[in-house]
């Protein structure tokens, strides 16, 4: 074959793959060491220079039409590494740029370090740990070699659970105990899947195994081992135990980053195992297994976010919910002699879920942190008029459910548009009914924060104290993206179009 | 049957044994110790499959470290000693679950192509060009370079995640409790003499790694483990976690790393290349600085989360 082997030659911009990753190392490091007050400092000169790379990625891909690849140390793999941005990794390089800079202006008011020579504890934590993730997240999407992706995994497993417990709690330290043991679990599975990938193949690359991989027992091995632990760390349902209790507990700016970006990591990676190393994987009754648990995902976390009482668990069941709708790209991207506009529609709606649930998402968890300062409390029974004092937040609270229903014009409605179209064309009509009962569950669950919030209070709140409008501005801005995806959805057809091997992988095999 | 065969056989009955050991332990001491024994019998059985590099960092990290974190953990845990047994349901959800995690790899071994394809011949080959001996030292520092620099950012990750479980008013403090200065305890006899002695072989087993068995992890390694014996002999203290020049240390090995290998861009046509006959050199240097940083941060993730108050 030499059509990959073109295709993972290095290319011109490579380098800015390299500086995705780096930067936010770079300022780890240099928080790390420099401490106190410039830990935020820090952070905050890279978000924009980090939101910089990503736009160049994204704009040298649409420009050339090719995807980006560089060589790590100018070895060519299989001997050297290879990182590599086709479409779908530079939407999602934009996505946690934006995501990671706006959680950080909102995070200031949370995580300000309070002036004088000592460091405190919070602050030092987050600021590190928010470049740190942003930097794991990077590796995941742009890495090319299955170990350098267990690498970039790890940087996220560890980047994330000490956020979980920021705020020392004891329920929050036992949450993030069991987040760990699950993530440290599907480490060692991706690990061991991936040792049996070089034992049969000589190769960690995903574009040399896209070549050689063939469906034999250790393969189906590798993928299970692989698949498992991947699922675990993303909480896939029945994997979801350790997930709404984490990302509940965690600090609102934190619980963002954990619900809208961190969890799809692990996600993205199931996708390059499944349409890069190993395609032709989709077609096997085993992605209708995947489609089997992201069913009951969207069904469980549906109706458990039905009977929260509490703002903060509803949004993370709600996050529970919502992941199962990206594993219905396997059984939907599947079977013989797809057309490839069909195999194209699935994976633009898989990427448009992952990509407006993180900002839909992000808002949610942002917008309820405000919530949660103002009164004091997140009972859903005592929000009501929370609509007449913070009327910005609870508008963005509307528009990131209607996205999270799947309702027009949103990314929501899109994705699931997309999604609902290509199980009639491939006549699985029970996944178009799942998408469909799914929007009714989230349309309740929305209901239940909005109908108290925008009804007149019982009795007077007690004086709210007024976020910032800045704050507020920027749970505003994150539900704005979530919906105006779904209105601007041509440019993203074309960017993920870039290197998509949904529809590289057609020939016959 | 030759006595080599004889002797796998008898590791295997080994490590078993030990894994039985290790499960089956009364306490969480017992199975700590059974740990510690069962990491030296997996190196033995790295040293038989010819791979010394790996047998080193399982004996250092798999055994040593990891064991005594483990036990360190159990002493802790004083009043869980005695742990809460599980019910039977889950007991053999778990056995089933184990058997299921160790039957299907095994499988998947079975129908492994023999002789398994492999990189050893490439690497072998890519060899002179770094001026390196040892193949393994080539595949951390040159042809997996990056792996290995984000490695030690996890490890950073690791000791922030640890520190981040002291109390807000600790921060910055010091490590673990002030252990006392007992001039007739034999661990003040062994965190005297030894040190000096393990001190040479840690920097040996770095030096060497360029063109033998050894590198910066092993020789890190030996090194935090030569400085807990001193901390726990009470001879030394840890210093402050808040101190600028102990996060340089921290920070210094994969920092160097990055530096040159953004320097690469420059002087060798990309990231993390060597230019031209200054390989060798240019990874010496970042190994010797790395094992620095490996043994600060190992010693400082067995001493644990600040629990003394920072000094004014």
């Amino acid at each position: 074959m030499t059509a990959p082997a073109l295709a993972d030659m290095p290319t011109a911009g490579g380098f800015l793959l390299v500086l995705a990753i780096m930067l936010p190392i770079a300022g780890v490091l240099l928080q790390f060491m420099l401490g106190g007050r410039q830990a935020e400092r820090i952070a905050l000169l890279v978000m924009p220079a980090g939101l910089a790379v990503a736009v160049a990625v994204t704009a040298a891909l649409v420009r050339s039409g090719r995807p980006l690849v560089y060589h790590l140390g100018s070895l060519a793999p299989p001997l050297g590494l290879s990182l590599r941005a086709d479409g779908f990794s530079a939407l999602m390089l934009m996505t946690t740029a934006l995501i990671v800079g706006a959680i950080g202006l909102f995070a200031r008011a949370d995580f300000a370090t309070p002036t004088g020579p000592v460091e405190a504890r919070q602050p030092f934590v987050f600021w590190t740990l928010l470049l740190a993730l942003w930097s794991a997240l990077a590796v995941v999407f742009l890495g090319q070699d299955l170990f350098t992706l267990y690498v970039g995994l790890e940087l996220l497993t560890f980047g994330a659970v000490p956020l979980v417990s920021l705020d020392g709690r004891a329920e929050t330290l036992t949450a993030a105990l069991r987040y760990l043991l699950f993530a440290l679990f599907g480490s060692a599975f991706f690990l061991a899947g991936t040792v049996l990938f070089y034992g049969e193949y000589g190769t960690l690359d995903i574009a040399l195994l896209a070549a050689r991989t063939h469906p034999d027992t250790t393969s189906a091995i590798a993928v299970a081992m692989m698949t498992a632990g991947l699922l675990a760390k993303t909480a896939l349902f029945p994997f979801h135990l350790w997930l709404p209790p984490a990302h509940a507990g965690a600090p609102a700016p934190a619980s963002a980053l954990l619900s809208s970006l961190v969890v799809k990591g692990p996600f993205f990676l199931v996708v390059r195992l499944w349409f890069g190393a190993m395609p032709g994987l989709t077609d096997l009754p085993a992605a209708q297994l995947l489609g089997a648990l992201g069913a009951g995902a969207v069904l469980f976390g549906g109706v458990l976010a039905l009977r929260q009482p509490r703002l903060k668990p509803l949004i993370a069941y709600s996050t529970v919910a919502q992941l199962g709708y990206l594993f219905l790209m396997f059984p939907l991207a599947g079977g013989e002699g797809l057309p490839a506009s069909v195999r194209m529609a699935v994976w633009t709606g898989g990427a448009v879920q992952a990509v407006s649930h993180a900002f839909a998402k992000a808002a949610m968890f942002a917008g309820a942190g405000l919530i949660g300062q103002a009164l004091g409390h997140d009972r859903i029974g005592g929000l009501r008029g929370v609509g007449r004092a913070l009327p910005v937040t609870t508008f963005a609270l509307a528009l990131a459910g209607l996205s999270l229903m799947g309702l027009p014009p949103s990314g929501g409605f899109l994705a699931k548009w997309l999604l609902v179209r290509a199980s009639i064309v491939t006549a699985q009509w029970w996944w178009a009914a799942l998408v469909l009962a799914g929007g009714l569950l989230a349309g309740g669950y929305i209901f239940r924060i909005i109908a108290p919030a925008l009804s007149a209070p019982e009795q007077p709140l007690p004086a709210i104290p007024a976020p910032a409008r800045r704050r507020e501005a920027v749970v505003l801005a994150l539900a704005l993206v979530s919906v105006l995806l779904g209105v601007v959805p041509f440019g993203l057809t074309t960017l993920l179009a870039v290197g998509s091997p949904a529809i590289a992988h057609i020939v016959p095999r | 049957m030759t006595i080599g065969l004889l002797l796998d056989f008898f590791l295997v009955i080994l490590a078993l044994a030990a894994g039985w050991w290790t499960i089956g332990a009364k306490d969480s001491f017992g199975a700590a110790v059974a740990f510690v024994a069962y990491g030296l019998v997996l190196a033995l059985i790295w040293v038989r499959i010819a791979a010394p590099d790996v047998a080193l960092t399982e004996a250092a990290i798999g055994s040593g470290l990891t064991g005594g974190m483990l036990i360190a953990a159990s002493t802790r845990l004083e009043s869980a000693r005695q742990a809460t047994r599980a019910g039977s349901v889950t007991r053999r959800l778990a056995i089933a679950l184990s058997a299921l995690v160790a039957a299907a790899p095994a499988l998947a071994v079975l129908g492994l192509p023999d002789p398994p394809p492999s990189l050893a011949t490439a690497a072998m080959a890519a060899l002179p060009s770094t001026g390196l001996g040892n193949p393994v030292t080539g595949v951390l520092l040159a042809y997996r370079a990056v792996d290995t620099l984000l490695e030690k950012v996890v490890l950073i990750l690791a000791l922030l995640g640890t520190w981040s479980l002291a109390p807000d008013r600790l921060w910055g403090g010091l490590p673990g409790r002030k252990e006392r200065r007992n001039a007739a305890s034999p661990l003040t006899l062994l965190g005297q003499v030894l040190p000096p002695i393990g001190i040479v072989i840690g920097l040996h087993i770095l030096w060497v790694g360029a063109d033998e068995p050894g590198g910066a992890f092993q020789g890190g390694t030996i090194l935090a483990a030569m400085g807990m014996l001193a901390v726990m002999a009470g001879l030394v203290d840890v210093p402050a976690t808040s101190r600028r020049w102990l996060r340089l240390l921290v920070v210094a090995g994969p920092g160097l790393f990055l530096i040159v290998g953004l320097a690469g861009f420059v002087i060798a046509g990309g990231f993390l290349a060597y230019p031209a006959g200054f390989a060798k050199p240019l990874i010496l240097v970042v190994e010797v600085v790395l094992t620095l940083s490996v043994a600060a941060i190992l010693l400082l993730l067995l001493a644990g989360p600040p629990e003394r108050e920072p000094p004014r």
